[in-house]
């Protein structure tokens, strides 16, 4: 049985960068412990010798015929559905904090 | 000839007629196609019929968040000049809708979510360009679940989509304003996505066609990514033959999608004239008629693969003994994938931003406003799969298993040409009834998911009908790249049913 502590569903919501109320936490703490306990069913299967599949194309490495410049998206496009900018730029808050 | 010349018959008989707006909205592709060459009506006068049925039903029904009326009467009138000068395409003139997870150049894409309330994409995905290319007439962007996570879209950030056989069920999800839109002539055709049955689910529910081709045969730039290699781009129509229509003008490769294929596409029409299923090897699963599914889904498609064994094919049970770890097995690897694929959204480039205390926070605030609850559990989910100390106990076995489910397609399609099973272990449930419980809701496509994971392509047609009333879908799957088979299948299987011809009262 998984059981999701808050504090757990705390953690991966930071790793998430999502914000949640208590009474999400408390929900997700108990509905992401019936969906894990589910998924824990795969451990009935021998998956020894079994290679893992990240995608059923057997295509890989796909490479650009050629690699040249090219039109680029006008900046006034680029910025159109952007929260804030200066006319120029996105705006966003600053990264690093003053030493 | 004669089964072609049948069809063409058909639609000769319907050009005829005075057109009136509910028969205009009723037409196929293919016989609206017949219609505006034979300068029977234009699409200016085809779009504005079903610009004025969705007036009037799409307050009901909410199948259409945005609709694109000015939009569409001018791409209307530009297909009219070049049908005019003569040209011809399998799609010009045509109003279709697109589902709202798909990037429409300058025409608002939200992917049902709040997050992306005000979005104006500056590209087409290459799905659109080349419907617009092809002359197609855009009525609006349909509802679906937020970023296409759902079996109801229940899960919209703008209102659910009523089912138009009953008002007080779901279309299924989480192309269900698309397959509502079908399914209510509110609509010529419709595109869907399909990461786990999101096309096919809602066509069973809605009584309407609906094809997941394999993965890699549309491009998937400019679809709004949930889980990356299980993502699709697909069609919900009125019959097989349009399915056939719309995937012939969209495949293809395409350079700005690396996992794009450049497989041979087939002439919709030339298909069409040779659909027939004598000879076809058809499998029927035995893990695909479980306990809990309803028995009138059951018995309608047993009774639809005992019309196809009637008509010529070869039926046989198979068995693909590890269908049951599909569902945890996708839940896993498709949140995992949307983890990623949702970190975008981050309120800088565009969408919602609420500021917090610092960078951080703004993300996390604005996400926690900005994405609606099961998207929020998915991310969750998925990133809990990937953290440190889970990555192989869940994701990477969970590929594993996914390898094994691969594998016994493969061996199944080494014996059959296609497989045959329900699309929905239910018919439409009502609004509401499943939406406290994830796993229920899960379930919804235990019959669905399994293609997805295998790459493979899948249709659902009409079966049949429950005691209340509501459609039953039957679902096909083929080898990988062989949508032929598929398409041929269900279009025989519509020449001598009529269960896709039936449509809902809406008065």
């Amino acid at each position: 049985m998984a059981h999701l502590t808050v504090a757990e569903v705390d953690h991966i919501a930071l790793l998430a960068r999502l914000s949640l109320s208590d009474e999400e936490k408390a929900r997700y703490a108990q509905q992401l412990s019936a969906i894990l306990d589910y998924a824990a069913e795969l451990a009935a299967i021998d998956v020894a010798d079994i290679p893992p599949t990240a995608t059923v194309l057997d295509i890989h490495n796909v490479m650009r015929p050629s690699d040249e410049t090219c039109c680029s998206m006008p900046r006034e496009d680029a910025l159109k559905n952007a929260p804030r900018t200066d006319g120029a730029s996105f705006e966003v808050q600053a990264t690093f904090k003053d030493e | 000839m004669t089964k072609g010349g049948r069809r063409h018959q058909s639609s000769a008989s319907a050009v005829h007629h005075p057109f009136m707006t509910m028969d205009l909205c009723a037409l196929t592709i293919h016989e609206a196609r017949e219609g505006l060459r034979a300068k029977q009506f234009s699409s200016m006068e085809l779009t504005r019929a079903f610009l004025d049925r969705i007036h009037a039903l799409n307050p009901r029904l909410n199948a259409y968040i945005t609709v694109n009326e000015a939009g569409a009467l001018q791409q209307a009138q530009v297909a009219d000049e070049r049908i005019a000068r003569g040209e011809d395409t399998p799609i010009l003139g045509v109003p279709i809708a697109i589902k709202d997870v798909l990037s429409t150049q300058g025409l608002r894409t939200t992917a049902g979510s709040r997050i992306l309330e005000n979005y104006l994409p500056a590209w087409d995905a290459t799905s659109v360009a080349r419907l617009r290319l092809a002359g197609a007439v855009f009525l609006g962007k349909t509802n679906t679940d937020e970023f296409a996570m759902g079996s109801s879209t229940e899960n919209s950030g703008y209102g659910v989509t009523h089912n138009p056989w009953d008002e007080s069920r779901v279309p299924g999800g989480s192309s269900g304003g698309s397959a509502a839109a079908v399914a209510a002539d509110l609509c010529c055709a419709a595109l869907g996505t399909d990461t786990g049955g999101s096309v096919r689910q809602p066509a069973s529910l809605c009584g309407v066609t609906g094809l997941k081709d394999t993965y890699g045969r549309v491009s998937r730039y400019g679809l709004i990514a949930y889980g990356s290699s299980l993502d699709s781009v697909g069609v919900l129509s009125k019959n097989a033959h349009d399915a056939a229509i719309v995937l012939s003008v969209m495949a293809g490769q395409d350079p700005c999608d690396s996992t794009s294929v450049d497989a041979p596409v087939f002439d919709p029409h030339e298909l069409a004239d040779r659909s027939d299923v004598h000879g076809l090897r058809i499998g029927v699963p035995r893990e695909y008629f479980i306990e809990g599914m309803q028995p009138e889904v059951a018995e309608a498609v047993r009774a639809g693969i005992a019309q196809l064994h009637k008509m010529g094919a070869t039926v046989k049970e198979i068995s693909l003994p590890t269908t049951k770890y599909a569902l945890p097995v996708y839940y896993l690897i498709a949140t995992a994938e949307a983890s990623a694929n949702l970190a975008r959204f981050d309120g800088v480039r565009y969408g919602l931003r609420v500021p917090g205390a610092d960078l951080t926070d703004t993300y996390r605030q604005t996400r926690g406003a900005g994405f609606g609850a099961e998207v929020k559990r998915r991310i969750m989910l998925g990133t809990y799969a990937l953290s440190a100390g889970y990555y192989d106990a869940y994701y990477i076995r969970a590929q594993k298993v996914r390898t094994i489910i691969k594998q016994e397609f493969e061996r199944a399609f080494a014996e059959v040409d296609v497989i045959a099973t329900p699309a929905s272990p239910t018919t439409a449930f009502k609004i509401g009834e499943k939406a406290d419980d994830p796993i229920q809701m899960y379930l919804a496509d235990v019959f669905t998911l399994p293609c997805n994971l295998a790459g493979i392509c899948g249709i659902s047609v009409p079966c049949g009908f429950d005691p209340a009333g509501l459609p039953i879908g039957l679902q096909l799957l083929g080898r990988a790249f062989d949508e032929a088979a598929l398409l041929r299948c269900a279009d025989a299987y519509q020449r001598e049913t009529n269960w896709h011809t039936r449509k809902p009262v809406l008065s």
